[in-house]
């Protein structure tokens, strides 16, 4: 216990940069999902070939293969990443992927006749997916995007292979140089529950605002 | 930076042994993973609040961990406690452990989607649970639970690079080693990439192709 009382301040900074990789990747995931799930949706071929080239190959191969290729292969093409650059890069890159088609899902979930009346209406395509379908299928892209969520702070972890100093690689050091072992894993564990409790309890927290807010607008419209 | 046929005839031969070890791992890991997963689910439907909340809150705990630390739990942690486990069953069992979390939920899902009247024609019937579980329930809830036990097939697979942090020689440790003793990684790290894409896409399509042999009308 005095050992982790002295480790306090490495597994602190280490969960701090772990915090820091999930908000960051997160906001390049959550990007991505949009830019390459409406891409999807397409009227241009090429448009919807290049976005499913990105899908398939960053949902077709491994989050550390990616993550190792940014951090020693690109170099040798004379793009060199610093380590955390590499690791949101790849855990961004990755999950944005899988988030392309929880947006692409969304969309393609809203009913056939809201498109009909936004055509009726002469909106054009930018006002159509603007206030028709993005706004109906945001509700319904929130808990799928949670989930998509843990699995991006769990990704984190892997970026401790690539030298970044996140939480397990601080939990790695204490090990190296104490010799403990159930101490620092155990410990961390809890800390990466808790975390992903938070961030849990923030996507529920957020799913029900979104509901009780748009019953109140029912209500007043009505 | 120039791509070399030499270093890939040199690597490929191991990396080949690799993904040998990778397929084992993969499916050593889903048989946990289906094995265990069916158990929780079914301890999660158990009439006793303690048993069912166990379940959940020990379930949502190796869920909401990463697999890489549970990996090094178990092969850092447990020799310690004096279970001495091989590198290769430790990965196995990290991977089995992990999913059996997610494929309890497919199981789950796929039992609580059969219509309540069916379990109730069943007890009409005079069935025993025996009889209601192998002729009524099981029938109709495993074809809907095919394909996603299929996708999580694929995400093992995608997940077993990580057992190379606990010195399983699988694909992408064979790249690794060989590229830390010869500094070369563009070859040996795009043709990992290039085997995990051979390997998945067709799998991937195969379980769209379950997807709709199975889906729910």
């Amino acid at each position: 216990m005095e050992v982790l009382v002295e480790f306090f301040p490495l597994l602190l900074k280490g969960a701090t940069v772990t915090i820091q990789l999930t908000v960051v990747s997160a906001v390049i995931a959550l990007v991505i999902s949009f830019v390459v799930g409406l891409a999807r949706l397409s009227r241009y071929r090429v448009v919807r070939v290049l976005s499913v080239i990105y899908l398939e190959f960053f949902r077709g191969t491994s989050a550390l293969v990616q993550m190792f290729f940014m951090f020693y292969v690109l170099p040798l093409f004379g793009l060199t990443l610093a380590p955390f650059a590499a690791g949101f890069l790849a855990c961004g890159m990755n999950l944005g992927s899988y988030g392309s088609e929880v947006v692409r899902g969304a969309i393609k979930s809203v009913g056939k006749p809201q498109r009909e009346a936004a055509l009726s209406l002469n909106y054009t395509t930018f006002q159509l997916y603007r206030h028709v379908l993005i706004p109906q299928a945001i509700p319904m892209m929130i808990p799928p995007f949670g989930n998509l969520l843990i699995e991006l702070m769990k990704l984190t972890a892997v970026a401790s292979l690539i030298t970044i100093s996140d939480l397990t690689f601080a939990a790695q050091i204490v090990r190296a140089q104490t010799g403990l072992t159930l101490e620092p894993f155990l410990l961390i564990l809890v800390v990466y529950f808790l975390i992903a409790s938070v961030l849990v309890g923030a996507v529920d927290l957020l799913a029900w605002r979104i509901k009780t807010k748009r019953k109140l607008n029912v209500r007043t419209g009505n | 930076m120039d791509w070399s046929w030499i270093v890939v005839a040199d690597v490929l031969p191991r990396l080949l042994a690799g993904l040998v070890v990778t397929v084992q791992a993969t499916f050593a890991g889903a048989a946990v993973a289906y094995a265990l997963g069916l158990m929780l689910a079914i301890l999660r439907r158990s009439p006793s609040r303690l048993v069912s909340l166990t379940t959940y809150w020990l379930s949502e705990f190796v869920r909401r961990t990463p697999l890489l630390v549970q990996l090094y739990f178990l092969f850092y942690v447990l020799p310690d406690l004096g279970v001495y486990l091989s590198p290769f069953v430790a990965g196995v069992i990290g991977l089995g452990v992990h999913f059996s979390t997610y494929t309890a939920e497919v199981f789950r899902a796929g039992i609580e989607h059969v219509p309540k009247g069916q379990w109730e024609a069943a007890r009409s019937l005079n069935y025993s649970p025996t009889q209601t579980w192998i002729n009524v329930i099981l029938p109709q809830s495993i074809p809907p639970m095919i394909p996603p036990l299929a996708n999580y097939l694929v995400t093992m697979f995608k997940e077993t690079p990580l057992l190379a942090a606990i010195t399983v020689v699988e694909l992408f440790n064979a790249a690794n080693i060989y590229s830390n003793s010869t500094y070369k990684y563009l070859e040996p790290m795009t043709l990992v990439g290039l085997l995990f894409l051979i390997v998945t896409i067709p799998t991937v399509w195969a379980t769209m192709y379950l997807e709709r042999r199975y889906a729910r009308h």
